[in-house]
């Protein structure tokens, strides 16, 4: 058999095979994936899935029916274990083979582990996966006390929906301030704010020394490395994740922290594409190469390779954006805010309605928006056109910010 | 269960059925039904899923927030009185028989 061979079934491995589609290839599509699930949405899995009453179907892209009718083949429960480039051939776990003229590597990230003792007790969680949600969902019923470690989306997110639904939540952040990759000290802030109206305590400077156990091997406590003992039923680690090239790295392709491709999202092998977290490319809005961790990232690659293999002319050029809900709070972030000179607020603190524009010199280079989503929106296209409004435009909240790059 | 008709940009019909609380853009993505995309996962922030609901049903919907309002005037088809995001509306049996029209382009 050959045609398409899609390697992981997240938001990239599932947006390549039905763009595959879209664009008119009628090849045959296998999109393989090791945890057993029809392919599902992951962003909804910190964020609203515990609140929502409509469970597990509504994470699913599609239904099974979609990819039959559309001829779309899923190897689910199987992984991959290894690409033999010189066959053009990849090795499952059960020994089947399968041979492929385009090969898409889609795999995603794995979650970094807890490395202490007490990691492994019964009550101690991760959020990457259905399975892990599942983990966790079983534990709430019992859990008063959460204590979650990491400071980042996921871990905040967490903490938002644990307050939600009633636990007293303990944050431990290892450096000083909260998303400290993603935003800058004034959105930290008011995000910390956020969270303590919302009565969860977020400690800095935190170092877990161990998870302790209640004799029958489930969480009792966190112990700090200064001494201090929370009580906890629930542990969750957000602590970050990190590309998973595991396959592409035996395969001998080019890998530094992320799978390199080019702007057609290439590999080094001219048959095989990589998208999505694992993938490393050379981002236009920053001079240099980058590796995202986002829906918009994976979902464009995927989309930009479906196109170059139906022979169609593409490339990967899209701004980048983020979001995360936390609470009330609609975060949502656009471009690359790094190396920025100066920015101005639109809207205020106050109304928890604003957006603060970073420019590097006089070009507007990232927004980052809370509650505002128009401005976000607005900014994608300013920013894909590179039109930087003025101060005096960005302030007064009545000037339409769309209405500079208007079709 | 209830039942929500989707009616594409050139006049095609698909009936579905959808379980309570399904949204309107859950219920066409999962089941192939062309013309939402719903890019975000159905969190308000994308305006990938737009469409208008058919006149008749428009005082039945929920409340638009605030910022759903804001994210509609940034959608890729023309804006209209009834334009909403399919992201926000749940089937429910009030809404039983709803007809969406979908918008030329989501993108």
């Amino acid at each position: 058999m050959t045609g398409v061979v899609i390697v992981g079934g997240g938001h990239a491995g599932y947006q390549c095979a039905d763009s595959l589609r879209r664009a008119g290839y009628d090849g045959e599509i296998t999109l393989v994936d090791g945890e057993g699930h029809l392919p599902y949405q992951r962003p909804p899995l910190s964020k609203s899935h515990l609140l929502n009453d409509t469970g597990e179907e509504a994470l699913l892209f599609r239904t099974q029916s979609y990819y039959d009718d559309h001829n779309i083949g899923l190897k689910l429960g199987h992984r991959i274990t290894a690409i033999h480039r010189a066959d053009k051939q990849v090795e499952l776990d059960n020994s089947e083979t399968l041979g492929y003229d385009k090969l898409v590597l889609a795999t995603g990230a794995k979650l970094r582990q807890l490395d202490l003792p007490g990691a492994a007790l019964n009550g101690v969680g991760y959020i990457k996966s259905l399975d892990d949600i599942r983990y966790i969902q079983s534990h709430l019923n019992q859990t008063e006390d959460a204590v979650i470690i990491g400071g980042g989306f996921i871990a905040l997110e967490f903490a938002s929906t644990a307050a939600k639904l009633g636990k007293k939540v303990t944050v431990l952040v290892r450096g000083q301030r909260i998303l400290a990759n993603a935003v800058t000290p004034e959105l930290s802030q008011y995000m910390l704010d956020i969270h303590h109206q919302h009565g969860v305590d977020i400690r800095f400077g935190a170092e877990v020394d161990h998870i302790a156990d209640d004799g029958n091997g489930n969480v009792e406590a966190v112990r700090l490395k200064d001494g201090t003992l929370l009580p906890a039923q629930l542990v969750l680690a957000g602590i970050g994740v990190t590309a998973d090239t595991e396959l592409a790295v035996e395969a001998k392709l080019l890998c530094h922290d992320g799978v390199v491709v080019d702007a057609q999202c290439r590999t080094n092998d001219p048959d095989i594409f990589a998208a999505g977290d694992s993938a490393r490319y050379n981002n236009p809005f920053t001079g240099r190469e980058i590796r995202l961790e986002s829906v918009q990232n994976a979902v464009d690659q995927a989309k930009v390779i479906a196109q170059v293999i139906a022979g169609q002319d593409a490339g990967y050029h899209s701004v980048p954006w983020f979001w995360s809900d936390q609470y009330d709070i609609k975060l949502q972030m656009v471009g690359v805010h790094e190396g920025y000179t100066h920015f101005y607020q639109r809207g205020s603190q106050e109304d928890d309605k604003f957006s603060l524009f970073f420019f590097r010199d006089d070009r507007l280079i990232a927004i980052h928006t809370v509650n505002r989503p128009a401005d976000h929106m607005a900014g994608r296209k300013l920013i894909t056109a590179g039109v930087s409004p003025t101060q005096e435009q960005i302030e007064d909240v009545n000037f339409k910010l769309n209405s500079l790059v208007k079709k | 269960m209830p039942t929500v008709n989707y009616v594409s940009f050139d006049g095609q019909s698909t009936q579905l059925e959808l379980a309570e609380g399904m949204t309107i853009m859950q219920g066409a993505v999962m089941n192939g039904v062309e013309g939402i995309e719903g890019e975000c996962s159905g969190s308000c922030a994308c305006a990938t899923c737009h469409c208008y609901v058919d006149d008749a049903w428009l005082a039945k919907l929920p409340e638009m927030s605030e910022n759903e309002d804001e994210m509609l005037d940034d959608t890729a088809s023309e804006r209209k009185p009834n334009s909403r995001l399919s992201c926000q509306i749940k089937a429910s049996a009030e809404l039983d028989g709803i007809v969406i029209h979908m918008p030329e382009e989501q993108e």
